[in-house]
């Protein structure tokens, strides 16, 4: 089955990117969670995002445009990056999300992909 | 008295009956082998004592007026399904409200509750979480999160249990003696992996192994003559010893050759001591004993000052004959390391060649370990770094990083 994990990181979190301190440690953490699950054979797809102040949220209503700079929601966590993993069962995609540096800061949402019904012939 | 601290009184006088939820339940349920029902009449008599103790006071015998409307809940039901086995349950049942539920029969039917929940019918997955609800009380969230399982597949399979119990009629009894050894190691397993699942609950203190030293302790208070009860309960309590030694006071994970004893528990390493002493005398080595053996000889260095790495080598071969799992070979090959014997664990770890092996963190920690001790820096660090990605505790993952970053960048 596949799974997406929505990797949601602090502001606390996705600082450190850029933090000459930190950022060897915050990098390192997550080149070794990326590096165990490339070993594993289970990444389908995945990539890490840019940070959420570079995002802009567009919506159509009546017809009106309306674009905002910033992600969907001003909170505290923001959508760091994301994995599709083809594993067994949701056990087996929550016990790679708990290996994920985010969540103990932050949070991962494990999702089934949904799998569309063929089209009728 | 104002209503208000007879309600309060009412509300404390329920929560504290709440620990008798176990005992009551395997009363009910040891009858009609249906779990979920005898839950279900048990819930609804929680519920109508909270009801009905701020009005009318607080009964002499709590739990006693539970089970009697527990009991009445469970014959309602069994009316209304009207169903021929159900006549047959009606019956013992009025038999059984003679029986006192302080009496030594209560003790029995617990343990045949937890032995139903180990029972080698039931997925081997789901019969701690089974344990853990039937004899705790805890719900499928708690249970769920401790198992990193969502709280909606724990619920469905701990359904799927209950109906399995009912549906194949698994008696609700205490295994004769020659069955009985191997059947009590299912259960001590189970009672085990609760324990290993609140390993890592270091916050409020009350995590499940709190709850698995009391089922350790019911267990030596229903079995006082088994020699591996005692020696889970020795083994348990051995950890426990440990628990706050494992961080320093920055939080940082302290491997256990690095631990100051000064910070174990004596009261909790002696009485571990006393209860494996006690089981030896019955001359039958189990698993358990053997692992309790294996924390007492690390408990000897608080005195001694010296671990005995030989002495650990011989009880990691001991137990690997009893349990030839991949957990106890890497930490047999990290005790032939740390007795100086590196080709001895080099052979230990490259037989591991399974995959799971591969996805196993302690396994790439042992193997840093080897790389270290044999002087290979780049082979440690990658070795290191495949530990950091599979690693989930906090403290563990800062303690593998600075090991990292202590090694300097790659050559």
């Amino acid at each position: 089955m596949q799974f997406m994990i929505l990797l949601n990181e602090s502001s606390a979190e996705l600082a450190k990117r850029s933090d000459p301190q930190q950022a060897p440690v915050y990098w390192g953490g997550w080149n070794a969670f990326i590096g165990a699950m490339t070993q594993a054979g289970i990444i389908v797809k995945g990539d890490g995002l840019e940070d959420p102040s570079l995002a802009a949220t567009l919506r159509i209503r009546g017809g009106k445009r309306s674009v905002q700079d910033g992600p969907y929601a001003d909170t505290k966590e923001a959508l760091g990056g994301y994995f599709v993993i083809e594993v067994p069962d949701l056990d087996a995609a929550l016990e790679w999300a708990a290996k994920a540096p985010c969540v103990h800061d932050g949070s991962v949402e494990v999702r089934p992909v949904l799998r569309m019904p063929a089209p009728p012939a | 008295m104002s209503p208000l601290s007879g309600s309060a009184m009412a509300r404390h006088a329920v929560e504290a009956a709440w620990t008798s939820y176990g005992r009551l339940l395997a009363i009910l349920a040891s009858r009609t082998s249906d779990i979920a029902a005898a839950e279900d009449a048990l819930s609804e008599a929680f519920a109508t004592a909270l009801k009905t103790w701020p009005e009318r006071g607080v009964p002499d015998n709590p739990a006693a007026w539970l089970l009697t409307a527990a009991r009445r809940n469970v014959l309602h039901r069994l009316r209304h399904q009207e169903v021929q086995r159900g006549a047959v349950d009606a019956l013992l049942l009025r038999v059984d409200e003679r029986s006192d539920p302080e009496g030594w029969s209560t003790l029995d039917e617990r343990l045949a509750l937890l032995f139903v929940c180990a029972h080698p019918a039931i997925d081997e997955g789901i019969r701690t979480p089974l344990m853990l609800q039937t004899v705790l009380g805890l719900d499928a969230q708690r249970i769920g999160s401790a198992f990193l399982v969502a709280p909606a597949t724990m619920g469905q399979r701990l359904v799927r249990a209950k109906a399995k119990i009912k549906a194949d009629g698994l008696r609700f009894e205490v295994p004769d003696a020659s069955e009985l050894a191997v059947r009590l190691e299912d259960v001590l397993r189970s009672v085990y992996v609760a324990y290993g699942a609140g390993w890592d609950d270091l916050d409020d203190g009350r995590g499940l192994s709190e709850e698995a030293l009391f089922l350790g302790r019911t267990l030596l208070t229903l079995l006082p003559e088994e020699p591996e009860v005692k020696g889970l309960l020795a083994l348990m309590l051995f950890c426990e010893a440990r628990r706050g030694a494992r961080l320093d006071a920055q939080g940082r994970f302290v491997p256990l050759a690095e631990q100051d004893p000064g910070r174990w528990s004596s009261p909790l390493i002696i009485e571990a001591e006393v209860l494996l002493s006690e089981a030896a005398r019955a001359l039958r080595f189990g698993r358990f004993q053997c692992e309790a053996a294996i924390q007492s000889v690390h408990a000897q260095r608080g005195i001694t000052g010296v671990t005995q790495h030989h002495a650990l080598r011989t009880l990691y071969d001991l137990l690997l004959i009893h349990v030839p799992s991949m957990g106890v070979a890497v930490a047999r090959a990290a005790a032939l390391l740390e007795a100086g014997d590196l080709q001895g664990g080099q052979h230990a770890l490259d037989a591991l060649t399974a995959e799971d092996a591969h996805r196993y963190q302690p396994y790439w920690v042992t193997r840093a370990r080897l790389y270290e001790l044999r002087g290979a820096p780049s082979e440690q660090r990658a070795a290191l770094r495949r530990a950091l990605g599979l690693t989930e505790d906090p403290a563990v993952r800062s303690f593998l990083t600075d090991k990292l970053l202590a090694l300097g960048p790659e050559a």
